[in-house]
């Protein structure tokens, strides 16, 4: 069966409004023939993105010299071996681990969370952080929050620690925070990277006013789109427009839902509990301030200072021989595609992924996987 | 996932509100909603919580790309997203469905 996205017939039906998308296909088309030069190179930062660009095939429509790429933006992908790793290890010590569901299957140092469910480990998959916070008051025993996710998920987890949650609840927090790995992907040697698409839903808790320091840093421009493909199509018109006219400055194209200065009331929140601090993001590189860990007075529910947490006796346990091949690290980094990967759509699927960004429904593979990644109607006429 | 739902509010109780998401109610928590949110309200959910109120005349067009998706059947995974996000419940009312 066609991926749905390669049917040009469908295609054709995708756009509410098929006069304006084509306005907007044609405005590309314009302002990268004014640039003047090909490939120009842009990124964005949000399963969502990437989603609805598949989706709706809107790499059918872009112009050849127009490459989207989607960076760093899968949380569940971003979550490094090493967090996963402590997770399975409280898990394998009978403490309850509730967790999004996506985290199951993503894999550690040598296994997931759902391989230590399958040696008997309580695994509890919640919608919310709320519900884990929920589960914790219907149980005398230790339930651990395993927090992932940017922005818009922090802020949930710092409400509920706000919240009074009970005492035998807390949070091991793998949570990331966006802006700083914008900084290290327009610093990556080589980057192609030209302007930046910022995700909306994420912008309207930090608002756009954000990233007016990392345009002055690096001259590279960012547009805040939404996520209706003629959203996205008319922030990748407004970023081209800004590449072409060389003033790279942030533009907001989605005012319904973001404002200059976000949503203040989330964001106080949000450092009231978190402190930014380095790490490692899966496969990309050590972020300054890239993470987000709870602050000292929430030591109480901070799992890692509650319990101790030795990880080491993973490493004695071989990791699975095909992880090796896996280019996540690259695809997340922007440098290489799904189809780049010798594992891509044979050993590695959806029902039995080999690399995170085949687990979650924001990971770049699975989203191609399932529509059909790079349809190309041009060359199908 | 970035991708927060709009629904209406039907009822507020403090920080906990009652949210129709295409005909199924759940409770949402108001902790972090940037303005006062009042029946009649529609609100962005993510993970449980609103984040945001949505501006009244912004409304239909916020609506537009949901109702597309959720005209989705089988194992779509955007559509699956939106869905996993209306069954996000704050976790602290009766009103599940």
């Amino acid at each position: 069966m066609l991926p749905r996205s390669a049917d040009p017939a469908a295609g054709e039906l995708k756009f509410r409004d098929p006069p304006t998308a084509r306005a907007l296909t044609g405005a590309l088309a314009r302002l990268l023939a004014q640039i003047g030069r090909a490939p120009v190179a842009v990124m964005h930062v949000c399963g969502s993105h990437e989603q609805a660009i598949a989706k709706f095939g809107l790499r059918a429509v872009f112009p050849r010299g127009l490459d989207v790429i989607m960076g760093p933006g899968c949380p569940v992908c971003v979550t490094d071996c090493p967090e996963v790793d402590e997770a399975v290890v409280l898990a394998g010590q009978g403490v309850r681990i509730a967790t999004y569901g996506d985290m199951l299957r993503v894999p550690g140092t040598a296994k997931s969370l759902a391989d230590a469910q399958a040696e008997g480990a309580r695994v509890h998959v919640v919608y919310s952080v709320a519900q884990a916070a929920e589960l914790a008051r219907t149980t005398a025993e230790e339930v651990v929050f395993f927090a992932t996710g940017f922005e818009t998920t922090a802020v949930a987890t710092a409400a509920v620690i706000l919240r009074d949650p009970p005492g035998n609840f807390s949070v091991l927090s793998a949570h990331k925070y966006i802006p700083p790995v914008m900084e290290i992907v327009a610093e990556m040697p080589g980057t192609r990277v030209e302007g930046f698409l910022a995700a909306g839903h994420a912008a309207t808790i930090t608002g756009w006013g954000i990233f007016e320091r990392f345009v002055d840093r690096h001259r590279i421009p960012v547009v805040v789109a939404g996520f209706e493909p003629l959203d996205i199509l008319a922030g990748l018109v407004k970023l081209l427009e800004v590449i072409h006219d060389g003033r790279p400055r942030v533009e907001n194209m989605y005012p319904r839902c973001v404002t200059r200065d976000g949503n203040r009331r989330a964001q106080e929140q949000l450092w009231k509990v978190f402190r930014p601090m380095g790490g490692r993001w899966r496969g990309i590189a050590h972020v300054p301030n890239g993470n987000l860990r709870l602050r000292d007075e929430w030591a109480h529910v901070d799992a890692r200072r509650r319990f101790r947490i030795d990880v080491s006796g993973l490493w004695d346990e071989a990791p699975p021989s095909l992880a090796q091949h896996c280019i996540c690290g690259d695809i997340m980094a922007g440098i290489a595609s799904p189809t780049d990967c010798a594992l891509y759509g044979k050993e590695c699927i959806p029902d039995a992924p080999v690399g995170a960004c085949m687990v979650s429904s924001e990971g770049t593979c699975k989203i191609w996987h399932q529509y059909g990644g790079h349809p190309d109607l041009r060359s199908v006429g | 996932m970035c991708l927060g739902v709009p629904g209406k509010v039907l009822e507020v109780d403090g920080l906990v509100a009652v949210v129709d998401f295409w005909g199924l109610r759940r409770p949402i928590l108001l902790d972090l909603a940037d303005e006062p949110v009042q029946p009649g309200d529609y609100i962005l959910n993510h993970v449980g919580f609103a984040i945001r109120r949505i501006p009244p005349e912004e409304v239909g067009q916020t609506l537009a790309l949901y109702e597309q998706l959720l005209r989705e059947t089988g194992d779509d995974i955007m559509a699956a997203d939106v869905r996993g996000e209306i069954h996000a419940t704050g976790g602290t009312g009766d009103a599940s469905a």
